[in-house]
């Protein structure tokens, strides 16, 4: 496209390369920042966030481009900002430490950005922070940090994200020392100190790296400790809450209690074993983050994947999503007091389960796709199964909105509560049914057609208040729309085989690959670096629950301490997606 | 009095002979078994899920599988409510510290369900960096379910073991939870008979552990 060609003549300095839609610009990091403000567009102010701008940085481009230049420019590139960061990526490259930022047009999601920089200082690696410019980045950041120890100096917040603060190495470097005792099982739990002091690393004038501590919250704070045990957190979730009589003032989330080390033992595994990690990170989403990663890696192998195996992979997709949105709405009725909508949800999920077990073999963890199609035929009477799910769901769905929909207390808990608006939903990343609530279009079943959802005709659920009720109802509402898939390509199911032939030992060719998928919360990517090997060198999973539980610390103040459990609800995150 | 007299029960039988004699009727059983019937069909477990197993444990309590049959529906979500641990998915460093913590507040007697391989043995996570290899290293497990997730309807299984362990408890002796062993419950048949009041402290509690690695062993069957 011109105008992100245009954009990118602003950088002199940097690789920029072109694959289709896909750019993949290299910076020195020096010249990170301000590569990050250009492309995250000149008009943004970084105060859009909620914390207070990097001031020198700022200026610094302020200077190199004149004013009134600035304002052209921001005008002819109004609408192509990068405003979704996607995910940072942390890399060791063996000499190198890197960074690689995945970026889109929200406007455009078709169009992707890859920015790129490394240091070669192992010992103190500092990259500038973004977190001013994304309200997604600093969690990221944080996670980068923990795994590599990369420091990005001015993010205010540099603690470890997922390990406790006190665990030794960075384990996801090559180079790390995974002797158990040095890190032995910890008897006694975290300090509070270390929770709350927040390391800080700026640079002063002389180019010293100074260190200081600020404090998570004001020593008059009335704190609440929400988690890591509780039945309303949907997984092991520690949220640290400071309260104003009732009014949330602040909510700190605490991730890691089922932190198990995914993307380092997917280094160690060879590309069918991954598979098996693959349902257990959203396990309600099983099987999609199963066809994310067989279809990465058929990406890089250049597979022909044949048409049946598509088209079936798709069908056992859109019955997980309504699984997951059936238990979602379950659990969050339940968090409200309604047991009797959990029973339900559960009874109807177990119909899909029942069709999972006879296909697949498996009721949660069905470990169904296989690189190259699926693992076995589909059960004679899967076609018939499904089809009497079709109007029965339908049915029940109506059951749904008359038992809860309407009802008056639920609705006074959902009603005008919980406000996101789509310029944060987008800069937080918070995708599928959140974002949609909200009125981003953000479902990458349209975006990027894969596996047979091209031969689906099937709307995008959108809404435009982002409340509470919406994040709700469109659950619902997408039900609806999976049904219609379903209906439509369950008579349609090609002859054929179900799995193309492959070799004994999978090798992926040198390069790195990505793929984006529509899991049951939002979008779910799979990157993986290869070396050559039948193992990867890198594999990153984006988990779109981490940017929801963002979202909720950033609409969570100024709501009733209450309301924290439907908020969180409405999300409908789950933990291990997070932790991985 | 002597120690061994207190077993003398005969003049108890004799009663009750005579009270039936007369058209009374009467049965004459020990309280334990009284009140472990009571207690293994009313187990309040704690809703302590840490990832994957934790929604087939919420399948449990819905409608089809439905553990309220067994009287094991009221899940409490404080631990000093709670009865059993079931300790549902992977546990992590980060989390080890907080499931002790959880154990120790419940009340005695308090039993744990090791749901799945990774509570097991660390399960597909058995070479991260993070992963406790299994509940055993920080806290007694009662009953392994292996499976990953297990199915339902050997979460019913296992319940079904605790209840049986419990039942041969002596209640009036917790929390030192000795052995009853006048079924030879847990115990090798083969061991030559001893006097029912001679047991001592040490061989009581040696029972108890062969028990409990016996319950083990049945439900990995």
């Amino acid at each position: 496209m011109q105008v992100i060609n245009d954009l990118l003549a602003r950088l002199p300095f940097a690789t920029i390369e072109q694959h289709d839609k896909e750019y993949t610009v290299i910076v020195p990091k020096e010249k990170l920042r301000e590569t990050a403000i250009l492309l995250r567009g000149l008009r943004v102010k970084p105060a859009m966030t909620g914390i207070e701008p990097l001031a020198p940085a700022v200026t610094d481009t302020e200077a190199r481009v004149p004013a009134t230049d600035t304002e052209a420019f921001a005008t002819a590139t109004s609408g192509f900002e990068f405003d979704y960061l996607t995910d940072i990526v942390g890399m060791d490259y063996g000499e190198e430490l890197g960074v690689i930022y995945f970026l889109s047009p929200s406007r455009y999601p078709s169009y992707g950005l890859i920015l790129k920089t490394s240091t070669a200082d192992r010992e103190k690696p500092e990259i500038d922070s973004i977190f001013d410019l994304w309200c997604a980045a600093a969690l990221y950041e944080r996670e980068v940090y923990d795994f590599f120890g990369i420091v990005f100096t001015g993010n205010p917040d540099m603690r470890r994200l997922f390990l406790r603060q006190d665990w030794n190495g960075y384990p996801l470097r090559k180079d790390y020392d995974a002797n158990p005792a040095l890190n032995p099982v910890p008897t006694n739990n975290e300090a509070l100190a270390d929770m709350e002091n927040l390391p800080t690393t700026s640079i002063d004038i002389n180019g010293e790296r100074l260190k200081e501590h600020t404090k998570l919250f004001e020593t008059e704070d009335y704190v609440v400790n929400f988690g890591p045990q509780h039945p309303a957190t949907h997984g092991v979730l520690h949220l640290r809450v400071s309260l104003d009589g009732e009014t949330i003032k602040k909510v700190d989330p605490n991730f890691g209690y089922i932190h198990r080390g995914i993307e380092k033992m997917s280094e160690a595994y060879t590309y069918p074993q991954i598979l098996h990690l693959t349902d257990r990170l959203d396990y309600l989403s099983g099987t999609i983050n199963c066809h994310a990663t067989c279809l990465c890696v058929e990406k890089g192998l250049e597979l022909e994947v044949p048409e049946r195996a598509h088209y079936i992979r798709t069908i056992i997709d859109e019955l997980t999503r309504i699984a997951s949105h059936l238990l979602g709405w379950g659990c969050m009725a339940m968090d409200m007091g309604s047991i009797t909508a959990f029973v339900y949800g559960m009874r109807d999920r177990e119909k899909i389960m029942d069709i999972f077990e006879e296909t697949c073999g498996g009721r949660l963890m069905a470990n169904y796709s296989v690189i190259g199609g699926v693992m076995q035929d589909i059960h004679p009477n899967f076609q018939k199964r499904v089809k009497d799910f079709i109007p029965y769901m339908r049915k029940m769905l109506k059951e749904y909105h008359l038992l809860f929909t309407g009802n008056p207390i639920a609705r006074g808990r959902m009603d005008g509560i919980g406000y996101l608006s789509k310029e944060h939903a987008i800069s937080l990343g918070a995708t599928g049914p959140t974002g949609r609530a909200s009125g981003w279009s953000n479902d990458v079943r349209k975006i990027e057609p894969y596996a047979a959802y091209r031969h689906a005709d099937f709307k995008e659920m959108l809404r435009t208040d982002g409340l509470t009720f919406d994040r709700y109802i469109i659950r619902l509402d997408e039900v609806e729309e999976s049904l219609k898939i379903l209906e439509q390509l369950i008579d349609n199911i090609p002859g054929g085989a179900y799995a193309a032939k492959t070799k004994a030992i999978i090798k992926l060719p040198e390069g790195e690959f990505r793929q984006r998928v529509e899991a049951a919360r939002g979008e779910f990517d799979v990157y993986i670096n290869s070396r050559g090997d039948k193992y990867p060198y890198r594999v990153k999973f984006r988990s779109p629950c981490m940017t929801l539980v963002n979202t909720l610390a950033h609409i969570a103040p100024g709501t009733k301490v209450a309301d924290l459990i439907m908020l969180g609800g409405s999300l409908d995150y789950v933990v291990p997606c997070i932790d991985r | 009095m002597k120690y061994e007299d207190f077993k003398e029960n005969e003049y108890l039988e004799s009663y009750v002979k005579e009270l039936r004699e007369n058209g009374v009727n009467i049965a004459v059983a020990k309280l334990d078994d009284l009140i472990n019937w009571g207690r293994s069909n009313s187990v309040w477990p704690l809703t302590f899920a840490t990832s994957c197993c934790g929604i087939e444990f919420m399948s449990l309590g819905a409608a089809r599988y439905d553990f309220a049959r067994f009287g094991w529906e009221v899940t409490r979500n404080s631990p000093r409510q709670a009865d059993v641990v079931f300790c549902c998915g992977t546990i992590v460093h980060k989390m080890a510290p907080v499931l002790k913590r959880l154990y120790d507040q419940m009340a005695e007697p308090k039993y744990v369900m090791a749901f799945g391989s990774c509570a097991i043995g660390g399960g597909p996570f058995k070479k991260s960096y993070h992963t406790v290899m299994g509940v055993d290293k920080i806290i007694p497990v009662d009953v392994y379910i292996p499976g990953c997730p297990p199915r339902p309807d050997a979460m019913i299984y296992g319940m079904m073991q605790l209840a049986r362990k419990i039942k041969m408890q002596e209640f009036f002796s917790l929390p030192k939870q000795p052995m009853v062993d006048d079924r030879h419950c847990g115990l090798d048949p083969q061991t030559p008979e001893k006097e029912p009041g001679v047991v001592t402290e040490g061989i009581a509690g040696q029972a108890r552990n062969d028990d409990s690695k016996k319950g083990g062993d049945d439900a990995s069957n």
